[in-house]
């Protein structure tokens, strides 16, 4: 199916609300899930979802949600997760992607990564514009969420948080990690570069001297950059 | 004899030419970070054995490259597995602040080989490799991650066996 077809699947507005459920939860999600999040019957959502799949905008598999297997474990539950492909469409036609990558393969080559991330950094100041540092991680989520990298938030690992507990209250900070890399198709290819662009672009977007700060904590399948809040973890 | 599978193991061989001396102020953030960097790669999925000197912890002072070369080099089971810690880990982030402290490699810097699972390379042969793939560009005995070649390729080649380059035989 191509991309202008895949695209127009989500006009019906039940079957939207259903990608986008599905594409929030980051993880596998069954039908009665589904259906009960969106508030439509099951055998609708059921139908929305397959509908989704067969687009490909979705990738469903099939799993035994109680975790047994054999005789009398019942039938595996269909579930569904966002498809990694991507679909884009633009009329005219155009095609940054090669203009990015062409321009990611020379500032590699030419090691810019330095002039690259300056750029970054004022880019994300002149986004962020007048405005104060971000206040805090709620309105760095908004302005992350504006910004496609889906963002969620997260207690903090164990060892990370008695390090910053130290002292303080002894809760998990939690950091904000974000599920999609919006410059996902070069960041694979150079990743360095890119991904310290992308943490030069946050910086910049959050501001300097605020109560939230961005560090790389790369992990697989997610964007590299978390944000915490910067009184809690000092250097 | 196939090279696929658990059958043959993919190694790394990087070689990076430092700005200043490591024991350096301005080398600082680099060495701190080796440790945890080190310990991150220890504990990958994947991971099969990295060189470290005799009785130290990493093998920042071997320079069988050059005086100012420190070398990196280390064996994995698959492709994802070398991928995912190199970009994917604490390690990125070393990479990420690559040109503060390594000079630009005008040459490649990067090789990635197959051997049969159990072989550990040693440096010289590492050098080969590395060699190999700067005389020759590319191939299924000297690749990159750009230009990658599975243990099939490499095995139908004849290039995983054995510490020497072996040329293509036939078509």
């Amino acid at each position: 199916m191509n991309d202008i077809d895949a695209i127009a699947a989500l006009q019906d507005p039940v079957r939207r609300r259903l990608y986008e459920y599905v594409a929030a939860q980051g993880r596998e999600v069954g039908r009665n899930e589904a259906a009960e999040a969106t508030g439509v019957a099951r055998t609708l959502a059921a139908h929305h979802l397959d509908r989704l799949a067969e687009a490909g905008l979705l990738d469903a598999g099939s799993r035994r949600l109680t975790g047994r297997s054999g005789p009398g474990a019942g039938r595996p539950a269909k579930v569904y997760t966002r498809s990694r492909d991507e679909r884009s469409v633009s009329l005219p036609a155009r095609d940054y992607r090669t203009a990015a990558e062409l321009l990611a393969e020379v500032a590699e080559q030419a090691g810019l990564d330095a002039g690259l991330c300056a750029a970054a950094r004022r880019r994300g100041e002149a986004l962020r514009g007048s405005a104060a540092p971000c206040g805090g991680l709620g309105e760095a989520m908004e302005m992350l969420a504006a910004r496609g990298y889906e963002p969620h938030l997260e207690a903090a690992e164990a060892a990370e948080a008695a390090e910053a507990a130290e002292g303080a209250t002894g809760a998990a900070a939690p950091v904000v990690r974000m599920r999609n890399c919006p410059f996902h198709a070069v960041a694979e290819r150079f990743p360095p570069l890119v991904c310290g662009m992308n943490l030069a672009l946050l910086e910049g977007l959050l501001g300097t001297g605020g109560p939230v700060r961005a560090r790389m904590d790369a992990r697989p399948g997610e964007c590299c950059v978390v944000l915490e809040s910067s009184k809690n973890n000092e250097d | 004899m196939t090279a696929s599978g658990y059958d043959a193991h993919l190694v790394q061989l990087n070689v990076a030419t430092l700005r200043f001396p490591l024991d350096d102020p301005r080398m600082a953030p680099f060495v701190e970070m080796l440790d945890t960097v080190n310990a991150a790669a220890d504990d990958a999925p994947g991971f099969v054995w990295r060189l470290v000197e005799e009785g130290a912890d990493d093998a920042t002072a071997l320079r069988p490259a050059g005086e100012d070369v420190i070398v990196n080099l280390s064996v994995w089971e698959t492709q994802e597995a070398l991928w995912g810690f190199t970009y994917r880990s604490e390690h990125l982030d070393v990479m990420r602040r690559r040109r503060e402290w390594f000079e630009r490699h005008i040459e490649a810097h990067l090789v990635l080989w197959w051997v049969p699972a159990g072989h550990l390379p040693t440096t010289g042969e590492a050098l080969e490799r590395l060699a190999d793939l700067r005389a020759h560009g590319p191939s299924a005995r000297a690749f990159t991650f750009a230009s990658f070649y599975s243990a099939d390729e490499a095995s139908a080649d004849g290039a995983a066996l054995g510490a020497h380059p072996v040329g293509r035989h036939g078509s």
